[in-house]
């Protein structure tokens, strides 16, 4: 059968897949629906997890990156896991004791202030719609390239499933089709690994493949791409080129933002207890590890084979899968000395490079490149779709239940019935759904930055609010709202500053002590971190009743199922 | 600054001081080592460690820390919290009943 069959027949399939589990989950009120009754077990609470965090970036351009930028890749390795220590040891067992639906929720209540509540609301807002639309540009890279139809038709198939799933089953929908997403997805991820793993280096587990021998020089692998890279003039891959300083504060902003970011929080409100929220994120740690240690295996699998097939090939002998993806646009050869062949070569080579290829298909390509069977080229298709939809659905719902539940239900209308609230969370959920199709339709021409944009806004904004709310009880309403405002003002104004305004300044030459728009979330978090400490200190401290909560959530007996504790 | 007694609520319990005092010992020393593994070996080392392989392999040490080996440590470390988490739970009493 055709790679165009097997596409067709394995994302079929597991779109119907979600559809049934959307029927057999049907929310049927607001706790279902924010925290899917919070009745979910710590394993299949893991899962989900490791399917909402990892997205169309971790499943298709994460490995492509790290091939690109070799031991710089590893901020994102380190960044993106690192960041669930602190969640599992610093937030997630008390905000589950706490019991809240939102992240604003927790933020208005402990700071006893609409207005944080209102600024937190802003934040988990913009945080999720910049994500968005990543997924989106996911989906319709698959659908493109894969199913040969238009990206506007593959975001309206994209988007009609999950509004299927998220406004009928809301949380509780989610949970368990991002349970059958993971996988889905580690599955896709994993076949293609092991199949080039075996390939390349003759050992099954990619993990250890990435330190075993290539088979074809008889050399360790990582010494052989080091000598290739040196040949072409490429840095060496297992150095890096960016700055000592630039690596740690980008890891810090990643992992500091990754324990900010409101979706990922969220889950740890659907497991009954709290030593079962602690629990959960080891799991969750540990679905996600068996990716992200797969991850940089394949960057050098993908790298290597590339190198060998495509440099110094005469053009008219190309590959197949060169012509197939030359056709989107995302590889471009251009023949710059005329010698009809191509020379792929780094910034060290005395010779003009030629080829230019996008990192988002270096994990599609993967098993083209490597001769695999069309199936696993389908199933990989399959998986990077299951990857960009859960994320999605996990970011909708944190914007339908900020507008249902702490917009209207907590601000405007707490009159509002359970009856309202639920119909106003489904209403908000399509609402948000229409939105994110929309900018998967007509996406930012700067998804790349906006993705670096919510990582520094939630590092510099929710983690350090959360974490002062629940270690220091003197930390007051004016300090937080006030440190929140400084962060994210500060960060904002330095990523759009390199990004949006001067995009032709953002090098080193003039970023502050060498730290990249990437990086400087880190610099946002200390400086919220260092306003709401001093602030705090000269105003009148939190009233009694606030003390007596944050006594509480430092205990685990006596979780209640998720409720609100009303200030 | 006046202390209030929060009105309605329980009384500060010492036993719950003492339990928040030996969390807070845990979460340094689990942080220490979350520290010293990615920012220390796998960041501000990388380059001295370079000249080593992870024995029997092909692994650059410091390149091994930076994208395998911290990602092991950190799921160790999070299990290790949960052991520790609820045998300190259990110990004070505040452990939660089964079924809540």
């Amino acid at each position: 059968m055709t790679v165009k069959t097997w596409t067709f027949i394995l994302v079929a399939a597991s779109f119907a897949l979600y559809i049934g589990i959307a029927l057999w989950t049907r929310a049927t009120s607001t706790k279902e629906f924010y925290v899917a009754g919070a009745g979910v077990s710590p394993l299949a609470n893991g899962m989900a997890t490791a399917a909402d965090w990892m997205s169309a970036a971790s499943f298709i351009s994460m490995a492509g990156l790290i091939s690109f930028m070799g031991y710089d890749g590893s901020v994102y390795l380190m960044g993106w896991t690192g960041g669930y220590v602190l969640l599992a040891l610093l937030l997630a067992p008390y905000l589950r004791k706490y019991g809240a639906f939102t992240v604003p929720d927790f933020v208005g209540d402990r700071y006893y202030s609409q207005t944080a509540r209102i600024v937190a609301v802003v934040c988990a807002i913009f945080v999720s719609f910049t994500y968005v639309a990543g997924q989106m540009r996911g989906v319709g890279i698959v659908f493109g390239r894969f199913l040969e139809v238009d990206v506007e038709t593959g975001v309206f198939i994209g988007m009609g499933i999950v509004f299927f799933y998220a406004v009928l089953g809301g949380m509780k929908g989610i949970t368990y089709t991002q349970v059958a997403q993971y996988c889905v997805l580690i599955f896709a991820y994993m076949v293609p690994a092991i199949f080039l793993s075996i390939l390349i280096t003759g050992n099954p587990i990619p993990q250890l493949g990435l330190g075993g021998i290539d088979q074809a020089s008889g050399m360790p692998l990582l010494e052989r791409l080091n000598g290739l890279h040196q040949e072409l003039g490429f840095a060496e891959y297992t150095s890096g080129t960016k700055s000592t300083l630039d690596v740690f504060f980008i890891t810090v902003a990643l992992m500091v933002g990754t324990a900010g970011l409101p979706h990922v929080i969220i889950r740890f409100y659907t497991v009954p207890r709290v030593r079962d929220a602690r629990l959960s994120v080891g799991w969750a740690l540990i679905f996600i590890a068996l990716l992200y240690t797969t991850a940089p295996a394949v960057a050098v699998f993908a790298r290597t084979n590339l190198i060998n097939s495509v440099s110094d090939t005469p053009y008219s002998e190309v590959p197949e899968w060169f012509t197939n993806w030359e056709a989107t646009g995302l590889l471009t050869f251009e023949d710059l000395n005329g010698d009809g062949r191509i020379q792929f070569v780094g910034p060290d080579s005395p010779y003009a490079n030629e080829l230019t290829v996008d990192n988002d298909i270096m994990v599609l390509a993967n098993p083209e490149i490597a001769g695999l069977p069309n199936w696993v080229i389908g199933l990989v298709a399959a998986g990077g779709l299951a990857a960009a939809l859960s994320t999605a659905a996990g970011l909708l719902l944190v914007v339908s239940s900020a507008v249902s539940h702490d917009l209207l239900k907590r601000s405007l209308m707490p009159q509002i019935t359970e009856k309202g609230e639920l119909i106003a969370a489904r209403v908000s959920a399509a609402g948000a759904v229409m939105v994110a199709g929309y900018l998967g339709i007509n996406p930012p021409g700067f998804v790349a930055q906006v993705v670096a944009f919510a990582f520094g806004l939630a590092a510099s904004s929710f983690f350090p609010v959360i974490i002062m709310g629940i270690f220091s009880k003197r930390t007051t309403r004016e300090g937080a709202i006030l440190g929140m405002i400084a962060g994210i003002t500060f960060t904002a104004a330095y990523i759009s500053y390199f990004t949006l305004m001067h995009p032709e300044l953002n090098n080193a030459d003039h970023w502050w002590f060498t730290i990249s728009p990437q990086g400087i979330g880190t610099i946002g978090m200390m400086l919220n971190f260092t306003v709401m400490i001093v602030v705090s200190r000269f105003t009148p401290p939190p009233p009694p009743h606030v003390q007596a909560l944050v006594e509480s959530i430092r205990v685990p007996r006596g979780t209640g199922a998720s409720h609100e504790i009303s200030a | 600054m006046t202390e209030h007694t929060p009105a309605g609520a329980t009384q500060p319990n010492p036993r719950h001081a003492e339990y928040w005092r030996r969390n807070l010992r845990y979460l340094g020393m689990l942080l220490a080592v979350w520290f010293a593994v990615s920012y220390g070996l796998g960041i501000l080392l990388v380059e001295p460690l370079n000249a080593f392989n992870l024995p029997g392999t092909g692994f650059p040490l410091g390149f091994w820390f930076a994208q395998q080996g911290s990602i092991y440590v950190f799921v160790i470390l999070i299990f290790v919290y949960v052991v520790l988490m609820n045998r300190l739970d259990q110990e004070f009493e505040v452990d939660e009943e089964d079924g809540a």
